[in-house]
C-alpha cells in the first residue's frame, strides 16, 4: 500500500489492529513498529520521543498571535493583539509599535544620552554609565492617545471590528532603568526650570516637552522591558517612559534632554496630539490617560457556540492611579454588577476585570465601565460628545459596547446605543 | 540579632522590597501588591553619594553639536535667511512629492488652507492649525525631508518655511524668514490653543 494512502489511525485503532498487522507481515523489527507509530498515530505523545532543549524558546505552531499591521510606511504603526492576550503582561514581541520615521538601528556602545539646560553640570551619558545607577522595574501600561478613535464617529460606528483593531495600541510591560529623577540629581536642576524637552535618535529626530514635576515624580529612562533589553521597536536601547500619560510623551531612542522653563512646543504637540474641542479651542498637553476598559471576551468575531456560563473578561487601566472598580452590564447599561479584579491592582498599570455571566441565548450588548482611585468613572461617548464636541482625534476613552446575537455572534456594539 | 533581621528581611521580600544595605523604611506610600524602593521616593537609598559621577561633563561645542531645539521666542535659530523665491525653488525640489505643488494635494500631510474656523477645524494645516511659525524651523530642520531628513542648510530651510507661510497668506511675496522675523509671525490659531485642564474626580469629565 502506497504511504500516503494508508488509512490515518488512532492509537486506539491501531492498538486493534496490530495484531492484525503483524499477521500480514508489515512489522517485521522494532524499528518498524517505531516508524509506524510515528506515521500512523502521531497524537500521541506518550508514544514518541520529545525535542530536546534549544537557547530560544519558540511559541506552539498552532498559537501564532500577531500585531495588526495599519500601513508599510515609515510614520506607522501596528497593534496588540488583545482577544489573545492573558493576564495583563504584553509579551514585548506584541507590544505594540507607533513609529514617526521607521525604527533606527543604534548600537548599544555607540548610543549616548545628553542631559543638558537649566542645568548645574551639563552631561553625556553612556549606556553602560546609565545602567550603573541604582535601578527601578515599574509594572506600567503604555497607551497611545490615538487609541480607539475608530469607535467615535456617530455617523461611522463599525460593528465587523475586533478588540485588537480598535484598542490595540495599548499594551503593558514590566519597565526597568533608572529614575529620571536620579539622573537630574546628578545633573542638578536650577531654580526657575519648569519642563523638561525629550528628544529621539530616529530620523523624525521626534520630541515632546514634558512638565518637570512630571518626570521628577515616577518617570524613568527605561532600557528593559518584561526581563530583556528593550526591543529595536520599543526604543532601543533607551527611551523615556513617562507612567499614564500619552504614548508619544514616551520618546523612544532618547538621545537628549533638556531642562527647560517653558514647552518648546513641537510638531507632536501643536499640529498633532491636541484636540479640536468643538467651541473654538484647541485643548494642548492632554497628557494624562483617562481612566478607561474593554471587554476583550466575547468580542468581534467570536461566536458563542451555545447559551449557558460564560465569562466577560477585560482590561481596566487608568493614567491617573489605580483602577478601583469595574463595572460590567449584560443588558445594554440598564444595570451593571461590579467585576472581580485580579490583584495586585498597581498604580498606571492595567487590570484583569473579569464577570461570570449566564448567557439565556437573547440579542443583547455588553458593556464595561472603570473608576480610578480619584472617583473618575469611565465616561459614556454621549458625555464625551458634550464635554469635547465630536471632531477631537485623541483621548477617545469612553465605555465599547459588544452586541451578542441570537446565533452567538458578537459584533461591536455601540452603534445600538447611540 | 542576625537571624532576627534575616528573619525580617526574608518577611519583607514577601512584600517585594528587600535589599542588603537597606537601612531605612519604605519611602513612598505604597498600596498592596506594590511596595515602594526603600530610601528615597525616587529609589535612591539614605546612603548613596550626592552624585555618583558616572556619565562624563558635555562640553560647549558637545552641547551646541545637539541642541537644534527651536522655541517660539526664537531661541535656537541659527544664522541664516531665506525668501518666499527662494523657498519656492526649495520646495519644488525637496517637498513637492509629497506634500503636492501647492502643498494640499498630499499624499502626505497636507500644509496650505489659509480658511480660518470658527467651532471646529475642516482641516489641520500650518494656515489654519499650527499656533507658531517657529516649530516649523524645529521640525523640518530635524524630519524633513522625509527620505533625507537634515540635507537642507538654513538659509533652505529659512526659504521653504517663507514660502510655506507665503502659500497660507500669512506672510506677503517680499517676506524674508530669518532669526528676527520668524519668531515675529503671529499664526492665525496661536489664541484658540488652551493648556488641559482635565482633572480627575467622581462626575467630572472634561
Amino acid at each position: 500500500m502506497p504511504r500516503d494512502e494508508r488509512p490515518r489511525l488512532s492509537r486506539r485503532a491501531w492498538i486493534t489492529t496490530t495484531s492484525g498487522v503483524i499477521a500480514a507481515g508489515l512489522v517485521k523489527t522494532q524499528s518498524d513498529a517505531i516508524k509506524l507509530v510515528a506515521q500512523e498515530a502521531p497524537s500521541d505523545p506518550t508514544k514518541v520521543p520529545g525535542r530536546l532543549v534549544s537557547e530560544l524558546g519558540t511559541r506552539a505552531p498552532a498559537e501564532q498571535p500577531k500585531r495588526l499591521v495599519r500601513a508599510q510606511a515609515l510614520s506607522s504603526s501596528s497593534r496588540t493583539p488583545l482577544a489573545d492576550l492573558m493576564g495583563t503582561i504584553t509579551p514585548a514581541d506584541l507590544h505594540f509599535e507607533r513609529h514617526h520615521a521607521g525604527i533606527p538601528d543604534i548600537q548599544f556602545e555607540d548610543h549616548e544620552l545628553l542631559i543638558h539646560g537649566m542645568v548645574e553640570r551639563p552631561m553625556v551619558f553612556r549606556m553602560p554609565d546609565l545602567m550603573r545607577y541604582p535601578q527601578v522595574s515599574r509594572i506600567r501600561f503604555l497607551e497611545c492617545s490615538g487609541n480607539g478613535g475608530g469607535v467615535y464617529n456617530r455617523e461611522r460606528m463599525p460593528t465587523e471590528v475586533t478588540v485588537q483593531a480598535l484598542d490595540g495600541l495599548l499594551s503593558t510591560s514590566e519597565w526597568t532603568g533608572v529614575a529620571v529623577s536620579t539622573l537630574l540629581r546628578e545633573v542638578g536642576v536650577r531654580p526657575g526650570a519648569s519642563w523638561i524637552l525629550a528628544e529621539g535618535g530616529d530620523s523624525a529626530v521626534m520630541s515632546r516637552s514634558v512638565p518637570l514635576d512630571k518626570v521628577m515624580e515616577d518617570s524613568i529612562l527605561a532600557y528593559g522591558q518584561n526581563g530583556e533589553r528593550i526591543r529595536p521597536e520599543q526604543g532601543y536601547p533607551l527611551r523615556l517612559f513617562n507612567p499614564g500619560y500619552e504614548g508619544n510623551t514616551s520618546v523612544k531612542w532618547l538621545r537628549r534632554i533638556e531642562v527647560t522653563d517653558q514647552p518648546t512646543h513641537t510638531r507632536d504637540e501643536t499640529s498633532k496630539y491636541t484636540d479640536p474641542l468643538g467651541d473654538g479651542t484647541v485643548r494642548q498637553f492632554s497628557l494624562v490617560m483617562d481612566a478607561k476598559s474593554v471587554i476583550t471576551f466575547p468580542s468581534y468575531p467570536y461566536v458563542l457556540p451555545d447559551p449557558g456560563w460564560w465569562e466577560i473578561r477585560g482590561l481596566a487601566w487608568s493614567g491617573r492611579g489605580r483602577i478601583t472598580r469595574v463595572e460590567v452590564s449584560t443588558d445594554g447599561g440598564r444595570s451593571w454588577v461590579d467585576a472581580a479584579l485580579q490583584g495586585p491592582i498597581l498604580d498606571k498599570s492595567t487590570v484583569r476585570f473579569r464577570h461570570l455571566f449566564d448567557w439565556n441565548g437573547r440579542d443583547t450588548v455588553i458593556l464595561s465601565r472603570a473608576t480610578d482611585e480619584t472617583g473618575y468613572v469611565q465616561p459614556t461617548v454621549e458625555q464625551l460628545w458634550e464635554a469635547r464636541g465630536t471632531r477631537t482625534s485623541y483621548h477617545q476613552n469612553h465605555q465599547r459596547a459588544w452586541r451578542i446575537a441570537r446565533t452567538g455572534e458578537v459584533t461591536f456594539g455601540l452603534g445600538e446605543l447611540v | 540579632m542576625r537571624a532576627l533581621a534575616a528573619g525580617l528581611c526574608a518577611t519583607i521580600a514577601l512584600l517585594g522590597a528587600c535589599t542588603e544595605g537597606d537601612r531605612t523604611a519604605a519611602g513612598a506610600a505604597a498600596a498592596p501588591g506594590e511596595v515602594a524602593m526603600a530610601g528615597t521616593p525616587e529609589g535612591i537609598p539614605s546612603h548613596a553619594p550626592a552624585r555618583f559621577g558616572f556619565g562624563s561633563e558635555a562640553s560647549d561645542a558637545r552641547v551646541a553639536m545637539w541642541d537644534i531645539d527651536v522655541r517660539p521666542d526664537g531661541e535656537g535659530l541659527p544664522a541664516g535667511s531665506g525668501s518666499v523665491a527662494q523657498g519656492r525653488d526649495v520646495y519644488n525640489v525637496h517637498c513637492v512629492a509629497c506634500h503636492g505643488p501647492t502643498g494640499t494635494e498630499g499624499p502626505n500631510d497636507r500644509l496650505v488652507d489659509s480658511e480660518q474656523w470658527d467651532d471646529v477645524p475642516g482641516t489641520r494645516t500650518v494656515g489654519n492649525y499650527w499656533p507658531y511659525a517657529t516649530t516649523l524651523y524645529d521640525y523640518i530642520r530635524k524630519a524633513m525631508p522625509q527620505l533625507t531628513p537634515g540635507i537642507l542648510s538654513h538659509d533652505q530651510v529659512y526659504a521653504v518655511i517663507a514660502y510655506i507661510l507665503w502659500m497660507n497668506e500669512i506672510v506677503p511675496e517680499d517676506a524674508v524668514m530669518d532669526a528676527e522675523t520668524l519668531p515675529a509671525v503671529v499664526m492665525p490659531a496661536r489664541d484658540k490653543f488652551v493648556v488641559d485642564d482635565r482633572v480627575g474626580g467622581a462626575g467630572i469629565v472634561r
